[in-house]
């Protein structure tokens, strides 16, 4: 690509190559390697909570306790709750001009994401680790 | 000096205009079965939650999940599940620049909402049958 020497863009700014856009492929691609990673990972918890309505308390504690279902359950939740995050900025973003809103909603729809992920990890642990 | 009085010209056209197509109504599906999950999550949560917390909360969010109410909302969030992944498998086989194809296309759509009934029936059927 040739330079424009009149430019006065910076030359970092000519590095990153982004332009208006001011963000690259990365919120495409991550949204794309969790959707992959969902489709695995959503019948493994389809079918664990499909176990799970099977069992009492004591029994259902020790599925969830058992490594192999716990790991399982946590690439979900983290597959899920990032993959849910980058959508509903999407429709946030499609759907809500006004740019304070905006960024306020942006913002509670990272927190939401982020809690709802960590609860629900740290109770898989606190079963799995025996707490 | 431009006009000033409301030009008489039609509105742009919205939904209530056209006749729906299966991938206009798969594409629609698709959004709102994504918003309804990043709530139905919750279900999943909720579920981990109570059974990290005690016998008694795991039973509390036990009888709200098997009272029909309950079963209703899992039901719900079951097809909306499977209707958003199928539809997001569709999508990933768009980003390979395949099936755009008129005939395709509405295969595509078909088998989306064909195959997200069908997968939540079978679901259902071992919850129901056991």
């Amino acid at each position: 690509m040739s330079h424009n020497p009149n430019s006065i863009r910076t030359p970092l700014a000519r590095v990153r190559g982004l332009g208006a856009a001011k963000s690259g492929t990365g919120h495409f691609w991550l949204q794309r390697l969790t959707a992959v990673a969902n489709i695995p990972l959503t019948f493994a918890m389809v079918v664990i909570v499909l176990m799970l309505a099977k069992l009492d308390y004591a029994g259902a504690r020790a599925l969830v306790a058992n490594p192999l279902v716990g790991i399982l359950l946590i690439a979900f939740l983290v597959s899920a709750f990032v993959h849910m995050r980058l959508g509903m900025q999407v429709i946030i973003e499609d759907y809500v001009h006004e740019e304070g809103r905006k960024i306020a909603l942006i913002l509670l729809n990272t927190f939401f994401a982020v809690l709802m992920g960590l609860a629900s990890i740290y109770a898989i642990l606190r079963i799995g680790l025996g707490g | 000096m431009p006009r000033t009085s409301p030009a008489q010209r039609p509105l742009s056209p919205h939904l209530q205009i056209y006749k729906p197509t299966i991938t206009m109504v798969m594409s629609i599906l698709h959004r709102v079965t994504g918003a309804a999950l990043f709530f139905g999550t919750l279900l999943v949560v909720a579920l981990l939650v109570a059974l990290a917390a005690g016998k008694d909360a795991y039973g509390t969010v036990q009888a709200i999940y098997g009272s029909w109410i309950g079963k209703l909302v899992l039901f719900g969030y079951t097809w909306a599940l499977f209707h958003h992944m199928l539809g997001g498998l569709r999508h990933l086989i768009w980003d390979t620049g395949a099936m755009f194809g008129r005939e395709a296309r509405m295969k595509l759509g078909w088998a989306t909402i064909i195959g997200s009934v069908g997968l939540t029936a079978l679901v259902w059927a071992m919850v129901l049958m056991r």
